[in-house]
């Protein structure tokens, strides 16, 4: 490798109650896609934040091209040479491209000039965007070249991606990793957070990991195999999920022609869909987010109500049912968001249990609640699932987002559904309770409970899945099996990738 | 520098805390406006906290600490209920009066037969005439997507339209020499709302505001419908994921304010107003909403405030006929107490931390 981009040395960083950073110490190089890598609350948010200028360190130093660096906020680091992309995209959907980049601007040009700087930059990285096109009508995968484009316009030395590709699909991951290794090949550091280890193997020259805030290790992605990368993650061997062999029972649920208008105006309308689970059976649903996972999560937990028919739970319409009654029945569903859908945010874990649980565990009588045994039931959660909190009086916001997760998805798997719906069940989730929560689910599905899993990890939905279908602008391609599905396909049962054309119009 | 930062979880300490701190600033604060005003603080402060309760007159001024504090908690309970849920009923003095109306109209038709049943029915009476008044908004909101705290407040002034009607026109009192009013419930035995135990202001408007006190506490804390408010309010779109009906609790928070308002309203115009008179109302209604806030949304927490709220009434009364302060003054130093609450409100979710730019 080159030289040395961004040096830091011992940076140490504490909340009240957590080191979320000890003593830090690594170096990214020119030229280099440099990847972090730990499990949720390992410190690789903070960290980032920190070289980022949004958070200040306790102690510790950083030098970025061989000159001191301490930024004290964002603009100055943008100004030293430092972009960053993150998860959440921050951009105005009523907006166009142009205007939401020249937002992002110190000194934005004219929009028209702009305009051409954009489509001069999306040519030269071949990331295709029309500078014109309204936020709203953009894919996932266009909203996150928006973003890689505004920081590719400060002209930057070194690039941070938080989880990138978890809203993109195969193809559109290689557009981006085609981007990346162009801006690398002109001396751009790009620090890589990745929670998908094959990926970061494709493409990271070098690996950090850390684990409970301190570095513990670093690796070359190629020489390492994706487990033994886990392994140093989570610091200890841990099992892969495995499926039993199984026998499908009775269809379960039966979904036929469910269409429902989309709520907002940005929302997607589901349009037509049809499936049938099998007691027994994992049916694997992926797409690129925003093409109507919410909506099918919500149509199916009860939330919109449709046609009676268009939903049957074993043979019995249930389109009109609200999500209480559907409990009753035996569906249970698990959204995507945690905080504020999923669970409330400031009530403790135990009035989070009662929040679906408190039909099928029984935990009123004649309306009054029964305290003890909801505290008894978050308990089992607790143990079952691994859920690290000081305990079932904890709200559930004070939770970081992997063991939330892992708290929303045990409530639902230990009230034993007949059928249990999850939209993204491991999303930010580390590697061993991602596999401990997709092991719950193959258990569940070998006690013949049938299993719907939303899902925009492609891994994730080949390892646990029997038949694959994909959402594409609310509509459900056809449901194949599995085992006989190329990752060409299944590319184009998604979508393909969005947009290829428009950056030549 | 000073700085915000937020807690992971809210601090139960500040929770509790934040009221005493915001009765101690709106002191100083309040203390500067009566200096400003040319009274000495002091003076005026011990008289609105001190006097009516050690002072030379206080056998005659608590007493008027529940009377004042019963339709302040009665109706701060029942709102409550509502702004936990997101549910904003700003017209409970609107329901008071209506209450007050058909309660005393049905103690009135029956006038002058004198039996054990009139009390109760006319208590019936109010709750319904109450819990009607609030249908409106509720239905309205359901119906037409209208906003309740528009449609609520401004049925205030309708039923102050009507209560002036009533007194000038229906309600009469045929004997009254033309004067405007009704009769006088408190010569009425069947209909009136007498003391229980002499001396002490109990009547059965503090009974049932220490029922509705209990009744809040088992519902919120006790059953899955208190449990459905609180998650109404704090996430919503949690709430319709568990199956929660918004319309429901709209009806019920609306309609459980409507009555309790209503039924405050009743015990008034039976005791210690005694009549339906065209000033009957004075202000208990909107006054409650700064007592729910002030007691934290918390059953017991709005007891506490709607004695002290009831506290600073009497006391201002007391600065206005002694120091010669101005009514307005103690309504600025009323409302400075919700002000206040509301900004040191912070301190519960958030904690203040100093730091220096330069640590590296």
């Amino acid at each position: 490798m080159t030289e040395e981009l961004l040096a830091v040395r011992g940076l140490t960083k504490a909340y009240p109650g957590v080191l979320a950073n000890d003593r830090v110490t690594f170096a990214i190089h020119e030229g280099e896609v440099h990847a972090l890598l730990g499990e949720n609350g390992a410190g690789k948010s903070t960290l980032v934040k920190m070289i980022y200028g949004l958070v200040k360190p306790d102690s510790g130093e950083m030098t970025f091209r061989g000159a001191p660096y301490e930024p004290p906020e964002p603009r100055a680091a943008r100004n030293a040479g430092v972009a960053m992309v993150f998860q959440h995209f921050s951009l105005f959907d009523a907006m166009s491209v142009a205007e939401n980049v020249a937002l992002g601007m110190e000194n934005p040009p004219a929009l028209r000039d702009l305009a051409s700087r954009i489509r001069e930059v999306s040519e030269t990285y071949g990331l295709p965007l029309d500078p014109q096109r309204t936020v709203g009508d953009l894919s996932a995968g266009e909203r996150q070249r928006v973003e890689i484009i505004r920081c590719l316009l400060q002209e930057p030395r070194l690039l941070i991606m938080d989880e990138p590709t978890s809203v993109l699909t195969p193809q559109e991951v290689d557009i981006l990793f085609q981007t990346l290794r162009r801006l690398t090949s002109e001396g751009v550091a790009i620090l890589y957070i990745s929670h998908k280890l094959e990926e970061i193997r494709t493409l990271c020259d070098h690996a950090t990991i850390l684990r409970q805030g301190k570095n513990v290790g670093s690796c070359v992605p190629r020489e390492t195999s994706a487990r033994e990368m886990a392994e140093l993650m989570v610091g200890a061997a841990f099992a892969s999920p495995r499926r039993a062999g199984r026998d499908m029972g009775p269809v379960a649920l039966d979904v036929t022609g469910l269409s429902v208008a989309a709520p907002g105006h940005f929302g997607t309308s589901l349009r037509n869909i049809h499936f049938a689970v099998r007691q027994g059976e994992v049916l694997g649903l992926g797409g690129v987010a925003g093409n109507g996972q919410d909506e099918l999560l919500a149509a199916l937990s009860g939330e919109f109500r449709v046609d009676a028919e268009a939903i049957r739970l074993h043979g019995k319409p249930i389109g009109l049912l609200g999500p209480a009654e559907r409990r009753a029945m035996g569906l249970l569903t698990a959204p995507e968001e945690r905080l504020g859908h999923a669970a409330a945010p400031d009530m403790s874990l135990t009035e989070n249990a009662i929040l679906t649980a408190a039909t099928r565990e029984k935990l009123t009588r004649h309306g009054f609640l029964k305290w003890g045994e909801a505290e008894d039931f978050t308990r089992r959660i607790i143990t079952r699932f691994d859920v690290r909190t000081p305990g079932p009086g904890t709200a559930a916001r004070a939770l970081s987002g992997g063991n939330l997760q892992k708290f929303v998805i045990g409530r639902e798997v230990l009230q034993r559904p007949e059928v249990l719906v999850v939209n993204q069940p491991t999303w930010g989730v580390d590697a061993a309770a991602a596999a401990a929560i997709r092991q719950a689910l193959l258990d569940l599905a070998a006690n013949g409970t049938a299993v719907i899993c939303i899902s925009q990890d492609l891994d994730e939905l080949m390892e646990i899945s029997d038949r694959f279908g994909a959402l594409n602008e609310g509509r459900l391609s056809e449901v194949r099996g599995t085992r006989s599905l190329s990752v060409e396909e299944i590319g184009l049962m998604m979508g393909g990738a969005h947009g290829m054309e428009v950056a030549h119009g | 520098m000073l700085r915000l930062e937020k807690r992971p979880q809210p601090s139960r300490l500040w929770t509790w805390l934040t009221p005493v701190l915001a009765v101690l600033i709106t002191m100083l604060a309040g203390g500067a406006l009566f200096a400003t005003l040319g009274k000495d603080p002091l003076e005026a402060i011990a008289t609105i906290f001190w006097r009516p309760l050690f002072g030379e007159f206080a056998f005659y001024y608590r007493p008027q600490l529940l009377l004042k504090g019963a339709p302040l908690v009665l109706i701060a309970i029942g709102l409550s209920l509502g702004f936990r849920a997101g549910i904003w009923n700003i017209g409970a003095e609107g329901q008071y009066i209506v209450g007050a109306l058909a309660g005393a109209g049905v103690g009135l038709a029956f006038y002058p037969a004198e039996s054990w049943m009139i009390f109760p029915l006319m208590v019936l009476a109010g709750a319904v005439g109450g819990w009607a008044w609030a249908m409106i908004p509720a239905v309205l909101k359901l119906r037409f997507g209208t906003n309740e705290i528009l449609v609520s407040l401004m049925l205030v002034y309708v039923a102050e339209q009507l209560l002036a009607a009533m007194a000038l026109g229906l309600m009469k009192n045929p004997d009254g020499h033309g004067f405007p009013g009704s009769r006088n419930l408190r010569q009425y035995e069947s209909a009136h709302n007498g003391e229980l135990i002499s001396g002490t202001g109990m009547h059965w408007g503090v009974v049932a505001a220490f029922i509705a006190v209990i009744f809040a506490h088992i519902l919120l804390n006790r059953h899955i419908l208190g449990y459905h408010i609180r998650l109404t309010g704090q996430a919503p779109r949690a709430a319709r994921f568990a199956g929660v009906r918004p319309a429901r609790l709209v009806l019920f928070c609306l309609g459980t304010s409507g009555a309790l308002a209503g039924l405050a309203g009743l015990f008034e115009v039976a005791g210690p107003a005694g009549q339906v008179s065209i000033d009957f109302n004075v202000g208990y209604g909107f006054t409650a909403i700064i007592v729910a806030f002030l007691g934290r949304l918390h059953p017991v927490g709005i007891l506490l405030a709607g004695l002290l709220m009831a506290l600073t009434y009497i006391g201002g009364e007391i600065a206005q006929s002694n120091l010669g302060l101005p009514a307005a003054a103690i309504q600025i130093f009323q409302g400075m107490l919700l002000f206040f609450l509301l900004a040191v409100d912070l301190l519960t979710n958030y904690r203040i931390r100093i730091s220096s730019r330069e640590v590296a």
